[in-house]
């Protein structure tokens, strides 16, 4: 009795939010989505929670305290749980703050990236034509360049730092989304409804965004949590070679710059240091394992091919 | 493709002019023995204070008459640089190249066979996984655990013995590949260093780069299997092995051609971070220092002709793509 008056409850809900909790109940079918879930909620939870779990020394946050100078790396003890990196630097701070600063990274950029994307990706696909082939191209000019080689070119002429290399990531991340945006418009412009929208005297911005948008930015979006991680990982690279934050923020690719001395260890015991260089890729690879799950679970979930079956 | 390359060099000169001109005059000397009163001269020489239009013309005229410029980095002209780090960085890619594929032909396919078995969840898993670890953290475990701890697989392309026969009097450097000219010198104790020296960056290349490859193959055969023809040809009775083979795999070939030369392209650029860890002197390890000591002339040398790399690539990947499919070969 009780699953019918659902059933008609369901039935009266408007058909977008009923298609999105039929999404949501497969996607909590599946163990990999669920698990890539967690890491990104228990990851959000610590950057939210930072000045509780590791409150700041400094009128800046981001920089870690350092207790001496001391060259060496020293293990996990009751005072620093998760040791310290080469000049005493705390592992535990620089991690917790440091999944603050990813956050910060990765969704400045990728917000950045799909707004940019997104418009540019709608103009050439409703549009057509010359303005088209000019984004088009545009984009093809980004795809024949040297990713990671331009970016820290770019970074070093903006100026260094972490504000250089987010900057340089916005610049040089959109033309995928423009280019997937794009030829899924290309798909919908031609469906009956959008004739019918336009017939009925509908303007060029209603039936983008009203129709066309929406049915288009699935992909969008699956491409933008998947790029999240990327997107950290682009960032650490160019920090870890140096293009970064100064020595001693808490950021992932400089901590593993800070420690990538360490991986021979003294004479009789090679892995002396092992934790310095494991702890803090372990942590990025975690980060970035749980979005790529995530956003390869959703577009599992969103593909009409692989769903009711 | 021309027009890609144009705008290639657009966006290198923008970055450039980006740079105070005092940088930029690296691009027109010969060495780097430049007094500060003759660095003023030059710039007005050369006209660095110009109208960038005009800069753009006179940069474009000098790259096709083959003038590059001095590199800091290399401590020679910017050619002279390219010539001896190329070789190195070949040589890494055409070992990982065909791994990468390989791999991921394999376990894509394996993957799509066995659907929804434990095997195929765990090559997805693994998938996954390899796509999300940092190029510098496994390259930084594998050095630990390889070199630190069992001693073997060390970091550089050549030892200091090879290096010494390499570049000595009677060893004729014909390819600047180490392997190849090895062979053809009759030294197989360079051959063989030179390849174990290119293991572990080849592993680390392999795991990160095949994922995306086995995913796509895995997808594209699970949509071949689909397909009509394949039910016709098992219901004349094929085998297993014909079906998969003959039938399915050839057709889920086909967007796979295109992602390899995608990423045969690309890696010449991702060699930045391998390079910089396993301290393999090639343009990946030069392009990390010229960016960290501006070096703008190599900067800009490398973007162009890695542009130009993947342009070309991607032409080929179009002739082999209608080569391979008929649809295309007779439209």
């Amino acid at each position: 009795m009780e699953t019918k008056t659902d059933q008609s409850h369901l039935k009266a809900m408007h058909p977008r939010l009923r298609e999105l909790l039929f999404t949501l109940r497969r996607f909590m079918k599946n163990p990999l989505s669920v698990i890539g879930l967690s890491l990104v909620v228990i990851f959000g939870l610590i950057a939210l929670l930072a000045p509780v779990l590791q409150p700041p020394k400094y009128a800046d946050p981001y920089k870690i305290p350092h207790t001496g100078f001391r060259a060496q790396p020293s293990p996990p003890s009751a005072e620093h749980p998760l040791g310290t990196m080469q000049q005493q630097y705390d592992m535990l701070y620089g991690l917790v703050w440091g999944t603050r600063s990813a956050f910060r990274i990765g969704v400045a950029v990728v917000a950045a990236n799909l707004l940019i994307g997104i418009v540019l990706g709608l103009l050439a696909g409703y549009f057509g034509g010359a303005l088209d082939e000019i984004i088009m191209r545009i984009t093809d000019i980004f795809f024949a360049m040297p990713f990671l080689v331009v970016a820290m070119a770019l970074v070093v002429a903006v100026g260094r730092g972490l504000k250089a290399v987010v900057i340089v990531l916005i610049i040089l991340g959109w033309p995928s989304y423009t280019r997937v945006l794009r030829s899924d418009i290309l798909v919908t412009r031609g469906k009956d409804f959008i004739l019918a929208a336009r017939a009925s005297g509908a303007s060029h911005l209603r039936i983008m965004f009203t129709h066309i948008l929406p049915n288009a930015l699935y992909s969008v979006l699956i491409l933008a949590s998947l790029n999240i991680g990327t997107t950290i990982l682009t960032a650490a690279a160019l920090s870890f070679l140096g293009l970064g934050s100064e020595t001693g923020t808490a950021d992932w690719g400089q901590i593993i710059s800070l420690c990538r001395g360490w991986i021979l260890g003294t004479a009789g015991n090679p892995f002396a240091y092992w934790y310095v260089v494991f702890i803090p890729g372990f942590v990025i690879s975690l980060f970035v394992l749980g979005w790529n799950l995530m956003g390869d679970a959703v577009r599992d979930v969103f593909d009409p091919r692989m769903r009711r079956r | 493709m021309i027009l890609v390359l144009f705008g290639v060099s657009l966006v290198v000169f923008t970055m450039m002019m980006l740079l105070p001109p005092g940088q930029r005059v690296s691009i027109y000397v010969n060495s780097d023995r430049i007094t500060p009163a003759v660095m003023d001269a030059m710039i007005a020489k050369y006209g660095l204070n110009d109208p960038a239009p005009v800069q753009y013309f006179r940069w474009i005229s000098n790259i096709f008459h083959g003038e590059f410029g001095y590199s800091i980095t290399a401590s020679s002209p910017v050619l002279d640089g390219f010539k001896r780090f190329f070789p190195v960085s070949l040589e890494l890619v055409l070992l990982a190249v065909p791994l990468i594929i390989l791999t991921g032909i394999f376990l894509g396919t394996l993957g799509a066979v066995r659907k929804d078995t434990p095997v195929d969840h765990f090559t997805r898993v693994m998938a996954i996984i390899g796509f999300s670890l940092p190029t510098f953290w496994l390259g930084l475990l594998l050095l630990m655990i390889f070199y630190g701890f069992a001693g073997i697989f060390p970091p550089s392309a050549l030892s200091n013995d090879m290096r010494n026969v390499v570049f000595g009097a009677d060893f004729h450097r014909y390819t600047q590949l180490f392997t190849i000219d090895g062979i053809l010198n009759w030294r197989w104790d360079v051959v063989w260093d030179s390849v174990y020296r290119m293991i572990l960056p080849a592993f680390n290349l392999t795991v990160i780069n095949s994922a995306l490859i086995m995913r796509l193959m895995r997808s594209s055969m699970l949509e071949s299997l689909g397909q009509d023809y394949i039910m016709t040809a098992r219901a004349k009775g094929a085998d297993r092995r014909t079906l998969f083979r003959k039938h399915a795999r050839r057709n889920a070939m086909l967007p796979v051609v295109t992602i390899s030369g995608i990423t045969f392209a690309e890696l010449m650029g991702s060699m930045v971070i391998t390079e910089t860890i396993f301290d393999r002197k090639g343009i990946g390890w030069w392009m990390a220092q010229a960016a960290l000591q501006l070096d703008v002339s190599a900067i800009m040398f490398d973007v162009l002709f890695l542009g130009t790399v993947y342009v070309v690539i991607n032409l080929i990947v179009d002739l082999i793509y209608a080569w391979v499919d008929p649809r295309v070969r007779l439209s």
